[in-house]
């Protein structure tokens, strides 16, 4: 069967039209020399059966994905119920674009409006947008939220925020008049001290903190927005793990102004980075100020409820230069999928898969610790990770562990932080079994010999 | 027809300036309140802020549009009227009373002469029809 629409009397027409005698003169343009010249080097047309065992062989290669990880540093391992993968291949769902002409899509604009719900609901805030690309970029656009609210200038991001977050950040914000500053951790604990915070001041439009933290500690979030809130700046907080929302007390509590969130965690693939989902939420009182899309819920004359964009003068359709930011659409479809992981299931089903995290993780580091010359260097609580700190090379030590016993150990820090070599992240889920765990422990303390 | 007060100095933008001891009270007019329709938020600067003649200073947002709002006179802002924040309706109940918008220190006391007074601003709404 060939795939090519129109004839090829219908193609001679139409070079001729346009003056050319083949369809390789449209490429005329392009240099001889890059270009191909030659058919692409793959088999002959195959027959469904064979082209799918020719598949599954080429699959069978990609051993790594069956070997058991303890990766985790912003990308987590959660079981999916099926039903999500079910629902969002609805065609009415899966080919769906963001609403441009968004009324006449109701059934988009009302699981946008339930996300919504969910988001506030998780995270203890008043108001959440329909979501943005993840939780980086969600991250650079809080920090601009915030100067927008504040109208001032100096940002204080803490050490102890996902690198790779600071790092979309600083790039996202690099052609405005921002200044970032770092905030160290504390050594000994592992997170950020509130009595530690020299460089806040009345100048700062906010203190950016994540919690759990990139080292898995869990922040005093209450103590420093407190501190934040006393020169008259913005509390950031991000939530890489969004299933510790589950089981911490909500951001909202902690008198949080903004929240930023990967909601990678919920129903989510891991799959070479992407898509991903970011969470945003913030008070009622900054909504103005919102990035993203937004979904209310209106009635019509007659008293039926329906649902609408709001607020849309924030966006840059309607006013491009006033506009809070450039982002026009949302994680439609991941975003769907992270709404039906919540309603599936449930408070009660998160508070439970968070336990899970915090006890399997919290036996793994007992077990760990226990091993000779291993040591948990931070003392703060923990939630479904922990850093490790190695009798030698972390780099070393991982390495051997995945070519000799199949392990894919943590993450070593040593490509962000240089001063501690030996330190390695280790991520427990509820995906991780008990014998994995095991062997991970018997792994390094064969290797570390 | 628009109310349009005699004591006002008014510009081809539909703002109204009332000027006393130098410092310019500033608002949109009955015309440009009625031509936006309901008005659901309005932004306003914040005190301190230093404006030139012609700036726009805020914006107003009503169930049709959005809308910048432009100072006639150029200063420094002395006072925002903060209780549109709650209040924006106010704009279409009362635009020369309730619903002023900022307070400018003038930099040249004598720039709202320039305006046009009642008479002159009708004549241009009635052009302008």
């Amino acid at each position: 069967m060939r795939y090519i629409p129109n004839s090829p009397e219908e193609r001679g027409e139409m070079l001729k039209l346009v003056g050319l005698d083949s369809a390789a003169d449209l490429f005329r343009s392009i240099p001889g020399d890059v270009q191909l010249n030659r058919a692409l080097k793959i088999t002959e047309p195959l027959a469904e059966s064979e082209l799918i065992s020719g598949m599954e062989k080429l699959a069978d290669k990609n051993t790594a994905a069956k070997r058991p990880s303890f990766l985790g540093a912003g990308a987590y391992s959660h079981y999916s119920p099926t039903v999500v993968d079910h629902l969002i291949q609805r065609s009415e769902f899966f080919t769906s674009y963001t609403p441009y002409q968004p009324e006449i899509s109701q059934g988009t604009l009302q699981y946008i409006f339930e996300f919504q719900t969910l988001v506030c609901q998780l995270t203890g805030m008043e108001v959440a947008n329909a979501s943005m690309y993840d939780g980086s970029t969600a991250l650079a656009e809080a920090v601009l939220m915030a100067q927008r609210v504040t109208r001032k200038d100096k940002v204080i991001i803490a050490q102890t925020v996902h690198p790779e977050y600071l790092e979309v950040t600083k790039t996202y914000t690099q052609h405005g008049d921002l200044k970032i500053e770092t905030l160290h951790f504390d050594n000994e604990s592992g997170r950020i001290s509130a009595d530690d915070l020299s460089n806040l001041d009345d100048k700062c439009a906010a203190l950016v903190i994540q919690s759990p933290n990139f080292f898995g500690c869990i922040e005093d979030v209450k103590a420093l927005a407190d501190k934040a809130h006393s020169v008259g700046a913005l509390l950031i907080l991000v939530v890489t793990e969004a299933i510790s929302l589950g089981l911490l007390k909500s951001p909202g509590e902690c008198d949080a102004d903004i929240v930023v969130a990967e909601g990678q965690s919920f129903g989510i693939p891991l799959s070479f980075g992407g898509p991903y989902l970011g969470l945003f939420a913030t008070k009622e009182k900054y909504v103005r100020n919102l990035p993203g899309r937004l979904v209310g819920v209106a009635y019509d004359k007659n008293g039926n409820r329906g649902f609408v964009l709001t607020l849309a003068t924030r966006e840059q359709h309607i006013r491009r230069e006033k506009a809070t930011s450039n982002i026009c659409t949302n994680q439609g479809l991941i975003a769907l999928a992270a709404t039906i992981y919540m309603e599936t299931m449930g408070k009660k089903g998160l508070q439970e898969v968070a336990v899970q995290n915090a006890q399997k993780a919290a036996y793994a580091a007992r077990r760990i610790s226990e091993i000779e010359g291993f040591s948990l260097p931070f003392s703060a609580p923990k939630f479904n990770e922990f850093v490790v700190r190695a009798p030698k090379s972390a780099d070393e030590i991982l390495s051997k562990l995945l070519s000799e016993k199949a392990i894919v150990g943590g993450l070593s820090l040593s490509r962000y932080y240089s001063d501690n070599p030996n330190d390695f992240l280790v991520c427990v889920t509820e995906t991780s079994s008990r014998e994995q765990i095991d062997n991970l422990v018997e792994g390094l303390k064969e290797i570390s010999k | 027809m628009a109310n349009i007060p005699e004591n006002l100095h008014y510009s081809k933008d539909h703002e109204w300036v009332e000027v006393k001891d130098g410092v310019a009270t500033v608002g949109i007019t009955d015309y440009a309140q009625h031509s936006l329709g309901d008005v659901v938020y309005v932004d306003l600067p914040r005190v301190g802020d230093n404006l030139a003649s012609h700036e726009a200073f805020g914006s107003i947002e009503s169930v049709k549009a959005v809308s910048e709002v432009f100072t006639p006179v150029a200063g420094e802002i002395v006072e925002v009227n903060d209780d549109l924040n709650d209040t924006p309706e106010s704009v279409n109940a009362d635009p020369y009373g309730a619903a002023w918008m900022i307070k400018v220190k003038m930099e040249n006391a004598l720039e709202a002469d320039a305006m046009l007074n009642a008479a002159e601003y009708e004549e241009y709404l009635s052009e302008n029809e």
